[in-house]
């Protein structure tokens, strides 16, 4: 019997529609990126049905980490200029200018004013290292009390921006008492109105939000 | 696509002696180039945020120390709960403000059947019912005072407030425990056998 040759095909393929894919891809992530902001510590948060989406601007987050100890920042970097400046000087801190740049651009706040100036002189690495050591912004459930200090970053960031909303982003292991000492703080500042940060989860079905999400459907 | 079609269509036009160049493909490997591709977007994946956090909006009531409290919440409309430790969730109907008639307090939790949930919605009904009735007026709602102590932790305060919503209470408020409140659940605990 004769022997059937089989034509050699190349094994080269063309890339060129692959490459289109991946950049077409690329751009997408590119474009619809938004990215993530840095966390001082890893918060799990409670699960809710509320669907209302975080605001993009005008955020002061006050993170609780399990152990209750507490973090803040707000975002957009002349607020935060503005807000380190009014706090050194209400408190003498002695800031200079390199420290409050670090501030304008660094992340969230963990410790007590007393090793605010510390913290800020030193380099990011080391900054994270003390993140993980850093005992919280002190809180307590009277804003008259001088040792409250988030009362006090609360009072300044917004007078440096009457916009802000206040988000409380709790880690659900977190005791009652240390986000109580928050709402506390707020309500001592008139702010009777704020948003607390939850993970999506789904309506259960044949309660009273079900229904009203039924109905919602069904008028559009 | 990637080639270029550089061969003449064969044949020899400049005639047989004249030497022909050595034509070079113009053809790329764009493998590293979509591996680069790749490369990036995973970057982008990982780093991106595409689900936005949701969030849930709190009113707390307008307080002032100046303004004595002027509304006081009707018995037969409240609810009060109580989030203690373990994720336990007590309550009893009514304000339990009366020390002479202390209310019947019962020990549950979260849980889809047969947990809190039921409890809030036969209030509703039953506030519904005295309406009905004529006993309240129209203007009267459910109304639930939750109390979390001290032992409670953050995840509870989101699930109740959460249950709120789910059934659509309109009416409820986070209030401060009182030591009487504290009591009803150590008594409770120790009636139900939770605690030795």
């Amino acid at each position: 019997m004769p022997k059937v040759k089989l034509p050699r095909k190349s094994t080269n393929i063309d890339m060129t529609a692959m490459c289109d894919v991946a950049f077409l891809l690329l751009t997408f992530f590119m474009l619809a990126t938004k990215f993530k902001p840095e966390e001082p510590v890893v918060v799990k948060t409670p699960a809710s049905i509320s669907e209302i989406p975080l605001p993009d601007v005008d955020i002061m987050l006050l993170t609780v980490d399990p152990k209750g100890r507490v973090f803040f920042s707000i975002d957009n970097k002349p607020m935060r200029k503005s807000l380190i400046s009014d706090i050194n000087d209400e408190r003498k801190l002695g800031l200079t200018n390199d420290e409050k740049n670090a501030f304008a651009i660094g992340p969230s706040i963990g410790v007590p004013f007393s090793q605010l100036k510390s913290f800020l002189a030193a380099d990011p690495l080391t900054q994270k290292q003390m993140v993980t050591n850093a005992p919280g912004i002190p809180t307590d459930t009277s804003v008259t009390d001088p040792n409250n200090e988030l009362a006090a970053w609360i009072q300044n960031a917004r007078t440096s921006n009457p916009k802000l909303r206040i988000c409380i982003k709790a880690d659900g292991e977190a005791s009652y008492p240390s986000v109580q000492k928050i709402i506390k703080t707020l309500e001592g500042w008139k702010i009777f109105k704020f948003n607390l940060i939850t993970n999506l989860k789904a309506v259960p079905t044949g309660t009273a939000a079900y229904t009203l999400q039924q109905q919602a459907g069904k008028a559009k | 696509m990637a080639e270029l079609d550089t061969s003449s269509g064969g044949g020899h036009k400049k005639g047989p002696g004249v030497k022909k160049g050595k034509k070079l493909s113009t053809r790329i490997d764009l493998t590293p180039m979509v591996d680069l591709g790749f490369l990036l977007i995973t970057f982008f994946m990982y780093t991106t945020t595409l689900a936005k956090p949701k969030t849930m909006q709190i009113n707390m009531p307008y307080k002032d120390p100046n303004i004595l409290d002027s509304t006081k919440v009707k018995n037969s409309t409240a609810l009060t709960i109580l989030l203690s430790k373990s994720h336990r969730v007590y309550y009893y109907e009514g304000i339990g403000d009366d020390p002479t008639n202390p209310p019947k307090v019962e020990v549950t939790g979260f849980k889809a059947k047969g947990g809190i949930r039921d409890e809030i919605i036969s209030k509703i009904k039953a506030v519904n019912a005295l309406k009905q009735q004529g006993v309240l007026t129209a203007k009267d709602e459910t109304t639930v005072l939750i109390k979390p102590d001290s032992t409670s932790t953050y995840s509870d305060l989101v699930n109740i407030l959460d249950e709120m919503n789910i059934n659509d209470v309109k009416t409820y408020a986070i209030v401060d425990i009182s030591p009487v409140d504290q009591g009803f659940i150590q008594a409770t605990e120790q009636a139900s056998g939770l605690v030795k």
